[in-house]
């Protein structure tokens, strides 16, 4: 517990001095920052990360003979390390650079689908997942005459475990799920899933983009097929994410964007692609998102993820105990293991009305569908209002927040 | 009055409350409470417009060569801004509310509520009024 106290009563502070954007006012307030869940703010190291890359080092990389095309190879290849290690990931190789989740999910559906998929075919995915997870596996089975199921969930916004083994079948070629609902904060049983869907020989993707800024990401472990996240949820710039994925699916998939830096030889007959990673990295990367991000994940790893979640849970157990006060108050995705990310809906009152309210207060949440519209219809709502913490929230905010709600229903009902 | 009469009259109206933006939203929503509210029997898919977040219904109709509008929203402050813009052009020609400029919604600080990213459907909702003018405009020189 010493862990706890250490972060939660001392720290929270000194760690809010890494964030600038932190000590900025809004509306004549000082800023609540509750829409991590959407993007987490920057601390210094990362902003320092890239501008030193642009004082220091720019250049193209895996291009130049040149000293500063070598050293920014160099850096980049070592943020490609950097993620291998933290996923825990068997090679460096299995770490594709993308531009976030959503292209990571593009690529694979693209790829996987062109060479795997056929007509009547079927891809498993779940009631909870965040349209970038449901629309490239829905154009895919459009295009391929393949078939999408969906995963019940209950009222507390857990999957149905039992309905997703009747899903399984021979006809199934792939399982997509997150791993952290974006919305209901759901943290799903993706090791018990991804176990049931391997005894019949079937990939998992897991859409880590919730899960990478409170919990520790074991690909090996999870024994994950494809696992991808952004680097935007993990404090790291956007415009960079990760797709990882097992180096034997990777090396049967045909490239999914070409062009510049993804070949050995081209000539107009015929092109012999690069090895991986280089076959999924068509063009100029983000590099200084690339390096952005092992900035970010070693200034994570330093604070020690295990610490970030202990703090998360108070946090997440303080907000939800002073949010349920609230008469009127409904949170929505009440599951026995969640993230620190609430959502509610509050009687007779619009989502958006709150939200306009609480962004005069200085306080910013989302409110609205949040990408998950058939989630929406399974509680017949239009929207919630969400907030979503991470560890460098306290107390203070959430009872700030508190009086912000109770302030915005006085003067909307 | 005309449009830029009725525009004049809302931001001298909104200037009382100065930097006080409780006052106003207040004001805002004690506006949409009392909006000229769409017959039930009109607030149907086809006349509903849609934002991302909040939904806008609109009806126009004509009296005398002049186009009368109600409307409705599932959001208050949305439903708020909605009055203000019957209140402007509601029962002027179609020339009018074609010509109209809308100026004093960035005049009273609520010009947020009509960006693209905003999402409440209010900025279809201007297009909307505008389409229906221009319409029943067309409809009369036939």
């Amino acid at each position: 517990m010493e862990t706890i106290t250490k972060y939660s009563v001392l720290n929270i502070q000194k760690l809010r001095q890494d964030f600038p954007i932190l000590s900025k006012k809004v509306n004549g307030k000082p800023l609540i920052y509750l829409d991590n869940g959407a993007t987490a703010q920057k601390p210094t190291q990362v902003i320092d990360a890239i501008s030193n890359y642009y004082e220091t080092q720019n250049a193209n990389i895996h291009r130049g003979v040149h000293q500063l095309s070598i050293e920014t190879t160099v850096t980049y290849e070592n943020a490609r390390v950097t993620v291998q290690k933290h996923l825990n990931a068997a090679l460096s190789q299995e770490i594709i650079f993308t531009s976030g989740t959503t292209e990571s999910i593009n690529l694979l559906a693209n790829s996987f689908g062109k060479k795997y998929i056929k007509a009547g075919d079927e891809i498993i995915i779940s009631e909870m997942e965040h349209h970038s997870n449901i629309l490239p596996w829905q154009i895919l089975c459009e295009e391929k005459g393949a078939v999408l199921k969906v995963i019940p969930i209950n009222d507390k916004g857990e999957l149905l475990m039992d309905e997703y083994k009747k899903l399984l079948c021979d006809k199934t070629k792939m399982v997509a799920v997150t791993h952290i609902s974006n919305t209901l904060g759901t943290i799903n049983p993706v090791k018990e899933m991804i176990e049931l869907a391997h005894e019949k020989n079937i990939p998992v993707l897991i859409d880590g983009a919730q899960a990478l800024p409170h919990i520790k990401v074991d690909v090996q472990a999870l024994d994950a097929d494809f696992y991808c996240f952004g680097g935007h949820k993990i404090f790291a710039p956007s415009g960079v994410g990760i797709l990882y994925g097992k180096e034997k699916w990777l090396n049967e998939m045909p490239p999914y964007k070409v062009g510049g830096g993804t070949i050995k030889t081209v000539t107009f007959e015929k092109t012999e692609y690069a090895d991986l990673p280089l076959k999924f990295e068509a063009g100029t990367p983000n590099i200084e998102g690339g390096i952005g991000l092992a900035a970010a994940i070693d200034y994570v790893n330093e604070i020690g993820l295990e610490n970030i979640g202990a703090y998360e849970c108070e946090l997440l157990e303080y907000a939800t105990a002073k949010l349920s006060a609230i008469e009127g108050l409904r949170i929505i995705g009440t599951a026995k293991e969640k993230a620190s990310v609430i959502s509610f809906v509050i009687e007779e009152i619009h989502p958006l009305d709150i939200g306009t309210i609480l962004d005069k207060l200085g306080i910013a949440v989302r409110t609205g569908h949040h990408c998950t519209q058939p989630l929406m219809q399974h509680f017949g709502i239009p929207g919630t209002i969400r907030a979503s913490l991470v560890f460098y929230n306290t107390k203070e905010e959430i009872d700030v927040l508190v009086n912000g709600i109770e302030k915005a229903i006085k003067m909307l009902k | 009055m005309s449009i830029a009469e009725i525009e004049n009259e809302i931001v001298e109206e909104f200037e009382l409350f100065g930097d006080d933006w409780e006052g106003k939203y207040e004001h805002l929503i004690d506006l949409g409470r009392h909006l000229p509210l769409i017959d039930k029997q009109y607030k149907t898919d086809d006349r509903l417009i849609k934002g991302c977040q909040s939904k806008v219904w609109l009806r126009s109709e004509v009296k005398d060569e002049k186009i009368f509008f109600t409307g409705d929203s599932d959001a208050i402050i949305t439903k708020g801004i909605v009055a203000l813009m019957i209140r402007v052009i509601s029962g002027h020609t179609a020339d009018e509310i074609i010509n109209a400029q809308f100026e004093f919604i960035n005049k009273i600080g609520l010009i947020e509520h009509l960006s693209p990213t905003r999402s409440n459907g209010l900025v279809s909702m201007l297009k909307q009024m505008k389409l229906d003018a221009m319409v029943l405009k067309a409809q009369s020189l036939n």
